[in-house]
């Protein structure tokens, strides 16, 4: 596991699409790609992915990660003539959805069937969705007071570029799911443009982990799970932590990274590793030993403020049952919640690294000290 | 009452927002530990003491909770200029915020949030009218913390991003007439819950009690649920302390206060988060009609306590919340009458030797 | 279906008191309703009311625990001062819409009846109100004369009533999902079915799904349903759009505000629908959740989703919902028993 194979991670975890709540796709890829570095894999009941990888015969403690595997989304709420009415699933910002190119996947016909209204009228289901776009509407068709406003999603459409008598025979229903488009882009400097890169980073460095554990020795229990619905309300993290039910846990999410325009104190540094959380969401003594790994080990990280819910699964994990030490290492990402999401791979690769050298040194002791640091 | 006093002060002055509790835990482990026959602290940092109850076998379980952590800030970011932006830990009205006095980290830096004079205006208010008559509100985004720092350089000396800070606020005794005994300080909500807690410990009751000064009650009653979950609980009673807004009103506003100080424990119906159980209520009223100990209720609708949390854990449990008018809670200092604080005490003890089974079901 | 008998059924439980947190008559009414059609019930320590009818199990194919949630809390308003005059102030106990306060009939757990006032009066009456300026008027003229006391409870008041398809009350949400349970308890009756069904008649949902959330952790079903109302999308200039109509089926949860249902779930549920010709339609809804939410997230995880009756004007006094769609409701759940269940 390297910078490249973190690169490689990444390309293919965000090739797929996998709004809240239909993270089936992005579920068997994680399966697929957690089964060279982990002893067993399992889907729960919600959908979760759980990869345990075995420390020690009588390992000292079970550690869990959670990294979300979903991504905000759109559902479809109404067609109408040949156009789509959506509504969000998680927080989209309407102004980025201006001009995307989006993929519809349809629920009513079969993958593999033709989706038939006439001899001449036929659209082909290949499994990968149908292309469409939101295209706002023209400055001349509207109204001259409108035309700088905000156009509210309500008011957006998707265009199949269908007849409408596809439509109208039923081809998309209500509840069928839309997922924007944006192809895994390398820029300079060895930064990437994706859409999903909240939280397919995460999934990518947790992976990543896995890789570098599975060349050292450690002697706790690793259960890596992507979790599900996590952008309408930290959902996955909430079960999984119930089920596991484990010693420590750490959550990896994407965090804001530093903008020109942005209010600094708000963000983070890109290119400077992961940011490590710090407020009553996280344990100190979790805190305080992923620093020590990561000092170690030379792995550069900032520490991120945080003075309440720090937004992530990591939330709902530390209140499960009697209660978690948690922590949580965030990836800084530009344009969050848009198909155009930036981030530094260097920065996936350190996080990877950073987990699994913190994993690889927790011992008999770890638990131990925890309640001195609290 | 003197004891309480006293111990109301010294917890009044610890420091201890939200997620770093440690100070005000120490002090309570160390006034608890001939008290209780069993100490724990659990993974959130909640401390946990049982005593066991006198009566033979079985027993019913309660739960006192009271929360020890304090609305505070967090600094978010240290400027070139040398001064700190900071965020609030729980929730705080920044109205509250200008010219104030606070310390910071476990140095007890002592800063100030400065307050623009109101002979002059920033750009943005230029077409507003001036602050010193009464202008706009201040927005957290354009407070600082001050701490006499020239540069970063100079503040990242004493001070680092993420350091806790709260309000700089001493205790101070107002009155002592036995009548109407008050204090003033800063977290009242929720030291006056914990110092009770601890009167409460010095006797053994018939139940088997679980003592639990939580944490993270203002982000969320983080502490309290997974403490619940723990403790598994057949009854659970919040203490706090809670909204006082007895002050005179407008000839044109006829409503009752939230709680009057002085008026007596004030019991809870409903607020955001919790039903009060109709058992423990009816306990609560039976007992301090029997010890004679005048009570108030809570304006319904309004706040959350512990209880809120700890009801919803596993299947359920009847839970309420007993607690103590405070005037001015989330701002630098509040103010309580000792008597009610007292008289608190008394109808907890009281009640904890009453409370039976039959206090726990509901009506078919 | 026996029409009359559903119709005086859904009279006797939307006429019943039991705003959140007092839930103590419609209970009772509830409870003598289900006599004899289950094999246990018991009330929890939230005051949900449980009942539990066991499966007969089936040679090779054990049943499966299904929990049906439907809440029987309503919205209401709790006094918190009464005024020098005798006019109580009130906080909401629920979702309470101010516009749709003014005017409103109310009345307490011991028939006390109220009309909502609004300061100024005539006066007022082209501003948008805000809850504080209101009032219940118990038609006293003096302070004196007041027996209601701070902390009681007061529901919107009206009497049912059936209308062709339509009917009308005050509580349809979500009574008639308690209609809904406990019609399907009478239509299983004699009917042998392998799973233990779990129909829970939840308290305390408008104010947080609370009674729901401890209920599911205490049964921890394979599956769970929530049956509640929703809201329809064909009155004029309706917001945002919502594909559900009276009168067209029992509506399927595919999302709302506060959950995803399970897919698995809802294809077994669609399947039924299918087979039988029930007639269904697809629930995205953007405003407002059920008990679903807060079942689906008990211990482990469990698949859920939510079927619902559509209706009109949710959180007013008077609310709407079509018999039609209730008889597909039932009809619905009684195809989704008589099948092996797997998600």
């Amino acid at each position: 596991m390297d910078k490249a194979g973190i690169g490689q991670l990444l390309r293919q975890l965000v090739a797929i699409d996998g709004p809240s709540g239909v993270e089936a796709l992005v579920a068997s890829l994680v399966a697929d790609l957690a089964r060279d570095v982990a002893t067993e894999t399992r889907v729960d009941a919600l959908g979760n992915v759980i990869a345990l990888r075995r420390g020690a015969a009588n390992p000292p403690g079970r550690i869990l990660l959670a990294a979300h595997m979903d991504e905000i989304g759109l559902i479809v709420t109404r067609v109408e003539d040949s156009f789509l009415h959506v509504h969000e699933v998680g927080g989209l910002d309407p102004r980025a959805l201006l001009g995307q190119e989006v993929t519809v996947y349809p629920t009513g016909p079969r993958t593999g069937q033709t989706f038939e209204v006439s001899e001449t009228l036929k659209v082909f289901m290949d499994g990968k969705g149908l292309p469409g776009y939101i295209g706002g509407r023209p400055p001349h068709l509207t109204a001259a007071e409108n035309r700088d406003r905000v156009i509210p999603l309500g008011d957006l459409r998707v265009d199949l570029g269908l007849p409408r008598a596809i439509l109208e025979s039923g081809l998309v229903q209500v509840g069928d799911r839309v997922a924007v488009r944006g192809p895994y882009t390398e820029l300079l400097g060895g930064r990437v443009v994706s859409k999903a890169l909240d939280n397919r980073a995460s999934v990518a460095a947790m992976l990543g982990a896995l890789g570098y554990l599975a060349a050292m020795q450690h002697s706790w229990d690793v259960y890596a799970v992507a979790t599900v619905q996590e952008e309408i309300g930290l959902r996955g993290a909430i079960t999984s932590a119930f089920e596991i039910a484990p010693d420590v846990a750490i959550a990896i999410d994407v965090t804001f990274g530093a903008t020109p325009g942005l209010n600094s104190a708000e963000t983070v540094a890109m290119d400077k590793g992961p940011a490590i959380g710090w407020g009553p969401n996280l344990h100190p003594g979790v805190v305080s030993a992923l620093r020590k790994a990561a000092d170690a080990h030379e792995i550069p990280y900032v520490i991120e403020p945080l003075p309440g819910d720090s937004g992530t699964d990591a939330w709902s994990i530390q209140v499960a049952r009697e209660g978690i030490p948690t922590g949580l290492t965030s990836i800084p990402i530009r344009y969050m919640h848009s198909a155009t999401e930036l981030v530094v791979l260097a920065d996936i690769d350190r996080t990877a690294r950073l987990l699994a050298t913190f994993i690889g040194r927790l011992d008999d002791a770890f638990l131990a000290s925890l309640p001195e640091e609290v | 009452m003197m004891a309480l006093c006293d111990r109301l002060e010294r917890l009044s002055n610890a420091f201890g927002p939200s997620g770093r509790e440690r100070d005000v835990r120490a002090l309570l482990r160390a006034g608890i530990a001939e008290l209780a026959d069993r100490i724990e602290v659990d993974a959130l940092g909640n401390l946990i003491a049982y005593k066991t109850g006198a009566d033979p076998e079985p027993r019913l379980r309660v739960m006192l909770s009271a929360h020890m952590d304090e609305v505070g800030f967090m600094i978010t970011e240290i400027q070139k200029s040398g001064l700190l932006k900071f965020q609030p830990v729980g929730g705080l009205d920044p109205r509250m915020l200008p010219a104030k006095r606070l310390v910071i980290g476990d140095a007890r830096i002592p800063g100030v949030i400065g307050a623009p004079p109101p002979h002059l205006q920033s750009a943005k208010q230029a077409s507003q009218p001036p602050r010193g008559s009464g202008g706009q509100p201040v927005e957290l985004d354009d407070l600082a913390i001050d701490i006499g720092a020239e540069s970063d350089k100079e503040a990242e000396a004493k001070v680092k991003v993420g350091d806790y800070g709260v309000f700089a606020t001493q205790f101070t005794v107002l009155s002592r007439d036995s009548s109407w005994p008050t204090v003033r300080g800063k977290a009242f909500d929720d030291r006056v819950g914990c110092a009770m807690l601890v009167a409460l410990l010095a006797e053994r009751y018939p139940v088997d009690l679980v003592v639990v000064f939580t944490v993270q009650e203002e982000v969320g009653l983080r502490g309290a649920r997974v403490a619940a979950y723990r403790v598994e609980p057949d009854a659970a009673i919040s203490l706090e302390g809670t909204i006082c807004d007895d002050l005179p009103r407008p000839p044109d506003v006829d409503l009752t206060p939230v709680t009057r100080l002085g008026a007596g424990p004030a019991l809870t119906l409903m607020d955001r988060r919790l039903v009060s159980h109709p058992g423990l209520l009816k306990l609560l009223r039976d007992t301090a009609e029997a010890e004679g100990i005048a009570i108030q209720y809570k304006a319904p609708g309004l706040g959350g306590a512990d209880s809120g949390a700890i009801h919803l854990t596993r299947a359920g449990v009847p839970a309420t919340v007993v607690a103590v008018p405070c005037r001015y809670i989330h701002s630098p200092a509040s103010i309580l009458n000792l008597n009610d604080m007292e008289n608190s005490v008394r109808l907890m003890a009281a009640a904890l030797r009453r409370i039976g089974r039959e206090h726990l079901e509901r009506a078919g | 279906m026996k029409g009359s008998h559903v119709l005086e059924l859904t009279r006797r439980l939307t006429e019943a008191f039991g705003v959140s947190g007092y839930e103590d008559e419609i209970r009772s009414v509830i409870r003598a309703e289900i006599a004899g059609l289950v094999d246990e019930v018991r009330v929890d320590t939230l005051g949900n009311l449980v009942a539990l009818r066991r499966g007969a199990g089936a040679a090779g194919q054990p049943g499966k625990r299904v929990m049906l949630a439907a809440h029987m809390d309503q919205i209401g308003l709790m006094v918190t001062h009464i005024d020098e005059k005798g006019y109580l102030r009130f906080a909401p106990v629920g979702g309470v819409f101010g516009l749709a306060c003014w005017g409103s009939q109310v009345r307490f757990a011991d028939g006390t009846v109220g009309t909502v006032g609004l300061d100024g009066g005539i006066s007022a009456r082209d501003k948008l109100p805000t809850l504080n300026s209101m009032y219940i008027d118990v038609g006293a003229t003096e302070r004196a004369g007041v027996t209601v006391q701070v902390g009681d409870v007061a529901a919107f008041w009206h009497a049912f009533a059936g209308q062709g398809s339509a009917w009308f009350a005050p509580s349809m949400d979500d009574r008639i999902g308690c209609v809904v349970l406990v019609q399907l308890l009478r239509e299983l009756a004699g009917r042998e079915i392998a799973h233990d069904v779990y129909a829970v008649f939840t308290t305390q949902e408008e104010i947080g799904t609370r009674g729901a959330t401890t209920s599911a952790y205490a049964i921890d079903p394979y599956v769970a349903i929530a049956l509640d109302v929703t809201l329809t999308g064909d009155g004029p200039h309706t917001k945002p759009a919502l594909e559900v109509y009276l009168g067209r089926g029992v509506a399927l949860k595919i999302m709302d505000k506060g959950m995803i249902s399970h897919i698995g779930l809802n294809q077994l549920l669609i399947a039924a629908a299918e087979a039988e010709g029930i007639p269904y339609q697809r629930e995205v809804l953007q405003v407002g959740s059920t008990d679903a939410r807060a079942m689906q997230m008990a211990r482990s995880g469990i698949p859920t989703t939510a079927l619902s009756v559509p209706s009109r004007h949710v959180h007013t006094p008077s609310q709407i919902v079509d018999r039609r769609d209730v008889a597909a409701a039932i009809a619905l759940l009684v195809a989704f028993l008589d099948r092996p269940i797997t998600v």
